[in-house]
């Protein structure tokens, strides 16, 4: 499976995550020089060859369109989760009722299962908690459940099918 | 830094929002100390914390942005990696717990039994 040392498979297996590593340093570092901008594009290049091993299979963003409007989504969720967890958490803790649920996937690719499980993470009340591959679900911890079916059916239409749009 | 050469708005702003990320970080902090298993624990670090550390850092970009020449990207940087791997760190401690079959609160729902 090892390209050959003199391909640029093996050099560059990621070329685009290569750039996003040197751009990375460069904000990192918050100036601009030829120095620095050497010094990130060397990361960029031996920190992918390092993990190589660690990566899955390399997932395509076919439309970045629908990406950019789940970042928006994810953002605004993220506020909202935020008050209702604080509300939660000062509101008196007899009345919370937590309770697990199992998700079932629709998505199979695993960087798409990642983004959506950490999606869920950062969400309303729910931790997303064991992936299941056999199976293709999720284990979902939910801080307060109300009604599983309606959140499971909440967490595909605003999150799974975007992604599926998005991945596939 | 005894004479801040700085609209008083914008003090007030970078003050508004050091102080609300507190308030949301504190809230998180007492969900840890306050609620009754494991499991529910969980929630206060992913969530309130993001928000907290999140509105801590815009005041941070906020102040150091006016004071230096250009947009300070630093604090960006921290909040999307911080994003990035609360989520990673809270499903492995979960997952951690479940392997351990720590039992949660007794009125939980769907207790996986594995």
């Amino acid at each position: 499976m090892t390209p050959s040392w003199r391909s640029r498979q093996f050099w560059l297996p990621h070329p685009l995550f290569s750039l996003f590593l040197a751009l990375l340093w460069l904000l990192m570092v918050n100036e601009f020089s030829v120095a620095h901008a050497l010094l990130g594009l060397t990361l960029g290049v031996v920190i992918p060859l390092v993990t190589h091993a660690f990566w899955a299979e390399q997932a395509r963003i076919r439309r970045p369109l629908p990406l950019l409007r789940y970042v928006l989504v994810l953002l605004l969720d993220i506020l909202r989760s935020n008050l209702v967890v604080a509300l939660r958490i000062l509101g008196p803790a007899r009345q919370l009722e937590p309770g697990f649920f199992t998700y079932p996937l629709a998505l199979d690719d695993d960087f798409a299962i990642t983004i959506l499980a950490s999606t869920i993470s950062l969400t309303p009340g729910t931790v997303s908690i064991h992936h299941d591959a056999e199976a293709n679900t999720l284990l979902v911890h939910a801080l307060h459940l109300e009604n599983e079916i309606e959140t499971i059916a909440e967490i595909h239409r605003r999150y799974e099918r975007p992604l599926q749009e998005i991945f596939q | 830094m005894n004479s801040l050469d700085m609209p008083w708005a914008l003090q007030l702003v970078i003050a508004l929002f050091l102080l609300g990320g507190a308030v949301v970080a504190l809230i998180g902090s007492w969900g840890l100390a306050k609620l009754p298993d494991f499991y529910t624990r969980l929630h206060g670090p992913t969530k309130a914390s993001t928000l907290g550390v999140g509105c801590t850092l815009i005041g941070s970009l906020l102040f150091f942005s006016h004071q230096q020449d250009g947009v300070s990207v630093q604090e960006a940087l921290v909040t999307i990696f911080l994003f990035a791997t609360a989520p990673v760190s809270a499903h492995m401690m979960g997952k951690a717990a479940l392997r351990r079959r720590l039992r949660g609160v007794a009125r939980t729902r769907h207790m996986p039994e594995e």
